[in-house]
């Protein structure tokens, strides 16, 4: 009998602990309820231009030297922050640092940007004439497939996108890109940055970026910087958009893509 | 029978039980009364004039690494530039370009407080204060 009436006890006392607690947890409950999570209304920039697959036409034929392609190349790197380890004048510079060059768009020979179509005997014109390359926002991009964090993803214009938030710098997308379109970040950038843009990020070590056929500049209603400053060279447009200036120069020129053999679906077109 | 109650050693043991919690505690009693002063951010003169931020104050002092976070998402994964608030006004999402278009004193607003409550946010190692000097 001792024993039952102890154990109604120890089952009351505890019950009436429990009870006392509740003030005690929904007190705590509504210190950390403060209006909530950001529930936010967002919206497209009203100049924002959209397409359902973007693409580039780049007509080699408008390029004779390097020279040419020299300002296309420096307005990209100058609005994005890319910085230059070859620069002698910084001193920081080193011979080795061309292990380090980050590149977003760049020049390569002919049988390097298209090594499946080279001949033994080439064109003249073609075999010295700088192609400039860049990442190919590819259809079925393999950067993505590898990439563990889905820091690189697709979007649905088609834009192959990096979020640098999100990358690990694992780089297994270097290792997947068939085009060297993607370089990393093997120390802190900025130093070897002349003039900062201050509307773009810089990155930080260790991490891999590439070029975004300048979604951010898309996003306010302007044509990449390379289109803007290639004088005609380069178009760019909705390849799934028949009326589009990209799908016209496609029907009426013969184009090449890079290794377009495995499958990628590259959509930076070559006139040649 | 011995006494089973002594405590053998009982001087050094005391001692040493003593010593224990004075060193234990010692961080607490050696800081007692130095606590640093509440932060107090200043605002810049443009700040001021704009009498209100992107959502009321007391939200964005609570919870403003989250709205940052729900807007870097939205700008990289959405193509959203645009964040229209309670009141219907339009900001661009920007941490470089609209946040410190108006609190353009970093080191007076941002830096003031996170040194105080010790948090290092990685914002600034890409994105760029525009007035930093290199």
């Amino acid at each position: 009998m001792e024993n039952s009436r102890r154990s109604f006890l120890k089952i009351a006392g505890i019950s009436a602990l429990g009870l006392g607690a509740k003030p005690i947890f929904d007190a705590l409950a509504a210190s950390e309820g403060y209006e909530g999570k950001p529930t936010i209304e967002t919206a497209r920039n009203k100049n924002a231009i959209t397409a359902k697959q973007w693409a580039m036409v780049i007509d080699t034929r408008k390029f004779e030297s390097a020279e040419d392609l020299e300002p296309i190349i420096e307005a990209c790197h100058k609005i994005h922050n890319v910085p230059d380890f070859m620069d002698q004048g910084n001193p920081k510079f080193k011979d080795a640092n061309k292990r380090h060059v980050i590149k977003w768009i760049w020049e390569e020979e002919y049988k390097h940007a298209f090594p499946t179509k080279e001949n033994r005997f080439l064109n003249d014109r073609l075999k010295d004439l700088p192609f400039l390359v860049l990442c190919n926002h590819c259809e079925d991009p393999a950067c993505v497939r590898v990439c563990p964090t889905k820091a690189t993803f697709k979007r649905k214009d088609g834009i192959v996108l990096m979020d640098f938030h999100r990358c690990i710098g694992c780089r297994f997308c270097m290792a997947a890109c068939p085009y060297g379109s993607r370089s990393f970040n093997f120390r802190d950038p900025r130093p070897f940055i002349k003039e900062r843009n201050p509307k773009f990020p810089t990155r930080m070590k260790g991490v891999v970026e590439k070029c975004n056929f300048c979604a951010e500049r898309l996003a306010v209603g302007e044509m990449p910087a390379c289109v803007e400053v290639s004088d005609g060279a380069i178009v760019f447009g909705d390849l799934e958009d028949p009326e589009s200036e990209v799908r016209e120069l496609l029907g009426e020129n013969y184009t090449i893509r890079r290794k377009q053999g495995l499958g990628t679906g590259p959509s930076v077109y070559y006139i040649v | 029978m011995p006494n089973n109650k002594e405590i053998y050693n009982k001087k050094i043991i005391i001692a040493g039980i003593i010593t224990f919690f004075v060193i234990i505690t010692f961080p607490f009693w050696y800081n007692m009364g130095k606590a640093a002063p509440l932060p107090e951010p200043k605002l810049s003169d443009k700040a001021k004039a704009a009498k209100e931020c992107v959502r009321p104050k007391e939200f964005m002092k609570a919870e403003h690494m989250q709205l940052l976070d729900v807007w870097r998402d939205t700008v990289v994964r959405d193509a959203k530039r645009i964040y229209v608030n309670s009141k219907g006004k339009e900001f661009e999402m920007s941490l470089s370009n609209t946040c410190l278009d108006c609190h353009s004193e970093k080191a007076e607003f941002c830096d003031k407080c996170h040194n105080y409550a010790s948090v290092t946010p990685y914002c600034w190692d890409c994105h760029i204060d525009p007035k930093e000097k290199k």
